[in-house]
C-alpha cells in the first residue's frame, strides 16, 4: 500500500528520463534531481522568509507582514520583486571581479552539499561511499565565500567583519563534524544512505531506532544543533550580522540581487544542515510510528526539516545574542570537550552492545547519560566562573 | 586519453610553477603559497601512481597522500605563524628587509 | 587540468596577495577534480575540506594580518627573475622529460580500482596506526607551537 505512493518521485522520473534519447539520457537523469533540489529548496527559502517573519511577529507579540495577499502569504514574492529591481551597487574602489564572485561562490557549493542527502527511500542525487565527507567539504567553502564579500567592499567595518564571521564558522566547524562522527561511528560508515539504513526498526515495536533515542544520539543531536546555528550565523550567533552591531557586516556593500543571493545562500545552508542533523540523528525519512509508514518519506522528511526551521525561529525569537568572546569561549571551552566526551560515550555505548540481561537497554542508557552529565555539569560550574545565578528580579519603569 | 604521462606532466609542471614562484617572488606569503603547490604536486604524483600503478588494492598512494595533506596543513599553520611573528618585528613581510643576520 | 595550471600560474604571478590567495584556492579545486577523476573520492573531498577550508583561510588571515597600510603590492627584483625561472623550467622539464619519456604501460588505465573509505580505515588503523597517531602528535605540537609564535608578548608594542 505504501509501495506506490512512496516510489511516486521515483517513477515519475523513471519515466521521464525513459522519454529521452538513449544518447541524453544520463545526461536526463543527471539533471532531473538537480533541478527538483534548486526548485524545492529555492520555494522552501521563499515559504520560510515568510513563516520567519510572521514567527517572529508572533513570538514578539505582533502580527507579521499581513498586507500582501491574504495572511501576507504573497510577501515572498514582493520581497523578491524588491530585491531584483534594486539598483546594484559596487563601491568605487571595490574589487569588482570578487564582488561579483562572492555571491555564487557562496550558494554554489551549499546547493552542492543537498546532492548526497537523502531524502527519500531511494530519493537521493548521488550516493557517495564519503557521503558527509563531501557534506561537510561543500560547506567548508562557504567560509572563502565570506571571506571574499568582506575584503572585496574595501570598506574596514565590512572586513572586521567577515573576520570574525570566518573565526565563529572555524571554530564551530570542529564540533559540528566532531558531532556528527558519533552517528557515523554508530552506523559504520561514511555514506549518508547507510546512516540512514542504521536507523530503521522499532525497539519493542514501537520506538524507533533512531539515534536520537540513545545518550550519546541526544547529547549529539544537542551539540549538532548548537553548532549548526552558529555555522549558518543564526541568532543567538549572528554577531556577523546582527543589524544593531555591525549593520550587515561582511555583507554591507552589497544591495539588490547579490544580497537576496547572500541571503538565499544564508538559508539553504541552515536547511542542508538541518538534513544532515535529520539524517544523521533524527533517522532520515523513517516514520516515528509503525502505525504511520504509509506517509511517503519523503514526507517525513520534510516535516522533521520544518520542525527545525520553527526550531531556527524560534530560538532567533526568544534568546538574546552571544558577544564574539563569549561565543568562541563557549565553542573552545564548552562544545569541543563535550563533543569529545559524547565520542567516548558512543564507544562505551558500542562496546555494551552485546549486555543481553534484562534491563541491559536501560543500563546503557543510565551508564551513558552519567557519563555524559558529569563533564556538562562540571564544565558548566567551571565557566560560570563562579557567579551564582539566582531567580531574576524584574524591574519596571515607575 | 588521459594516461599516467599526463598526469605526471601536470604534477611536473605544477611543481616548475610552485618553484619559479618561491625562488622569484619576495614576499614571504607567496612564498609559502609557492611551497604549498609543490606539496600538491607531489600529492598528484602519488595518486596519479597509485590509480595507474600495480596493486591499487593497498592503498598505499592514498595514504601517502592522506598523510601529506595532513603534514601540509601542520606545516601552513606554523609558517604563517613565523610569518606573522617576523611581521610584528619588522613592520614587512619583504624578504629581503630581512638581512639583519646577513655579512 | 587547465584550470589547476591556470590557477597556479595566476597564483605565483598576480600582483595582489589576496588574488594570489583566491587562484590557489582554484587550483586546489582542480586539484580536488582531477583527484575525483583519479577515482580517489575520499582523498578529493578531504583536499578541499582541509586545503580549501583550512588551509587558504589561514592564508588569506596571515595576508590581512600582515598588511601595511601603504602599498599591497610588490616590486620584484629585476636580477632574480630571471635566475629563478631558469631553475625552475630546469627542474618542470627534468621531471616532465623523466615522466613523458619513460615507458609505462598504457594498459594499465584499464580497471578502475575502487578505493572504499573502509579500506582505507581498515588500513589506518592496522599497518598505518603508528603513522596515524604520530600524524596526531606532530598536529598538535605544530599548533601548539603556531599559538606560541604568533602570540603577542605582554608588554610588546603592535
Amino acid at each position: 500500500m505504501s509501495q506506490p505512493l512512496e516510489q511516486l518521485l521515483v517513477r515519475l522520473k523513471d519515466w521521464l528520463v525513459l522519454q529521452c534519447p538513449p544518447a541524453a539520457q544520463g545526461l536526463v537523469a543527471a539533471l532531473i534531481p538537480a533541478a527538483a533540489i534548486v526548485a524545492v529548496f529555492a520555494s522552501l527559502f521563499a515559504l520560510t522568509t515568510l513563516l520567519e517573519r510572521k514567527g517572529l511577529g508572533r513570538l514578539q507579540n505582533r502580527l507579521g507582514p499581513n498586507r500582501v495577499g491574504p495572511f501576507g502569504v504573497l510577501q515572498p514574492l514582493a520581497d523578491g520583486l524588491k530585491m531584483l529591481i534594486k539598483e546594484d551597487i559596487v563601491p568605487r574602489d571595490a574589487d569588482r571581479l570578487v564582488h561579483l564572485l562572492a555571491p555564487v561562490a557562496m550558494v554554489v557549493p551549499v546547493l552542492l552539499a543537498y546532492a548526497v542527502l537523502p531524502f527519500g527511500q531511494r530519493l537521493v542525487a548521488v550516493n557517495f561511499d564519503a557521503g558527509i565527507l563531501f557534506f561537510f567539504a561543500a560547506g567548508a567553502t562557504t567560509e572563502l565565500a565570506v571571506f571574499m564579500a568582506g575584503w572585496s567592499s574595501r570598506n574596514k567595518y565590512s572586513l572586521l567583519g567577515a573576520m570574525r564571521a570566518i573565526a565563529q564558522m572555524i571554530s564551530y566547524e570542529v564540533p559540528l563534524i566532531l558531532s556528527a562522527m558519533t552517528a557515523v561511528m554508530a552506523a559504520g560508515s561514511l555514506s549518508l544512505v547507510d546512516i540512514v539504513g542504521s536507523q530503521a526498526g522499532y525497539h519493542w515495536g514501537w520506538l524507533p531506532r533512531w539515534h536520537a533515542f540513545t545518550p550519546w544520539g541526544f547529547a549529539g543531536l544537542l551539540l549538532f544543533t548548537i553548532a549548526a546555528t552558529a555555522e549558518s550565523n543564526r541568532t543567538p550567533f549572528d554577531i556577523p550580522e546582527g543589524e544593531s552591531e555591525i549593520i550587515a557586516g561582511h555583507l554591507v556593500e552589497y544591495s539588490g540581487f547579490k544580497y537576496a543571493l547572500f541571503f538565499l545562500g544564508e538559508y539553504l545552508g541552515m536547511f542542508a544542515v538541518s538534513g544532515l542533523g535529520i539524517t544523521l540523528f533524527l533517522g532520515g525519512w523513517h516514520a516515528p510510528v509503525p502505525a504511520l509508514e504509509w506517509v511517503p518519506s519523503v514526507a517525513w522528511f520534510f516535516a522533521k526539516l520544518f520542525g527545525f526551521i520553527f526550531l531556527f525561529i524560534w530560538l532567533r525569537g526568544t534568546l538574546p545574542r552571544l558577544r564574539t568572546d563569549q561565543l568562541m569561549n563557549f565553542a573552545w571551552k564548552f562544545m569541543v570537550p563535550m563533543v569529545l566526551v559524547n565520542l567516548m560515550v558512543t564507544a562505551v555505548w558500542h562496546f555494551t552492545r552485546s549486555w543481553h540481561f534484562s534491563g541491559a537497554g536501560l543500563w546503557r542508557w543510565l551508564v551513558g547519560a552519567l557519563l555524559l552529565a558529569g563533564p556538562y555539569l562540571w564544565l558548566g560550574r567551571a565557566l560560570a566562573g563562579g557567579r551564582r545565578f539566582g531567580p531574576r528580579s524584574y524591574h519596571y519603569a515607575s | 586519453m588521459t594516461t599516467l604521462q599526463h598526469y605526471l606532466l601536470l604534477s611536473a609542471m605544477l611543481f616548475g610553477i610552485g618553484l619559479a614562484g618561491a625562488l622569484v617572488r619576495r614576499n614571504a606569503i607567496i612564498v609559502l603559497i609557492g611551497i604549498e603547490l609543490m606539496l600538491n604536486a607531489a600529492n598528484l604524483n602519488f595518486v596519479a601512481f597509485w590509480r595507474f600503478g600495480p596493486h591499487p588494492e593497498a592503498v598505499t598512494g592514498l595514504m601517502f597522500a592522506l598523510f601529506s595533506i595532513g603534514i601540509a596543513a601542520a606545516e601552513a599553520a606554523v609558517g604563517l605563524a613565523l610569518i606573522i611573528a617576523v611581521y610584528r618585528h619588522y613592520s614587512s613581510t619583504h624578504l629581503d628587509k630581512l638581512d639583519s643576520l646577513k655579512g | 587540468m587547465l584550470i589547476t595550471l591556470a590557477g597556479a600560474a595566476g597564483a605565483m604571478a598576480l600582483r595582489n596577495l589576496v588574488h594570489c590567495a583566491l587562484c590557489l584556492v582554484l587550483a586546489f579545486g582542480g586539484l580536488a577534480a582531477l583527484y575525483l577523476q583519479l577515482g580517489a573520492e575520499f582523498i578529493g573531498f578531504a583536499q578541499v575540506l582541509v586545503y580549501v577550508g583550512a588551509v587558504a583561510v589561514l592564508i588569506v588571515f596571515a595576508i590581512l594580518l600582515t598588511r601595511n597600510s601603504e602599498t599591497r603590492v610588490e616590486r620584484l627584483s629585476a636580477a632574480s627573475v630571471p635566475l629563478g625561472l631558469g631553475i625552475a623550467v630546469l627542474v618542470a622539464g627534468a621531471l616532465g622529460g623523466a615522466a613523458w619519456f619513460s615507458g609505462f604501460a598504457p594498459a594499465a588505465a584499464a580497471a578502475r580500482p575502487v578505493a572504499g573509505v573502509r579500506s582505507i580505515g581498515e588500513r589506518l588503523m592496522t599497518q598505518y596506526v603508528l603513522p596515524l597517531e604520530v600524524l596526531g602528535l606532530l598536529l598538535t605540537a605544530a599548533l601548539i607551537g603556531a599559538v606560541i609564535i604568533a602570540l603577542k608578548e605582554p608588554g610588546e608594542p603592535g
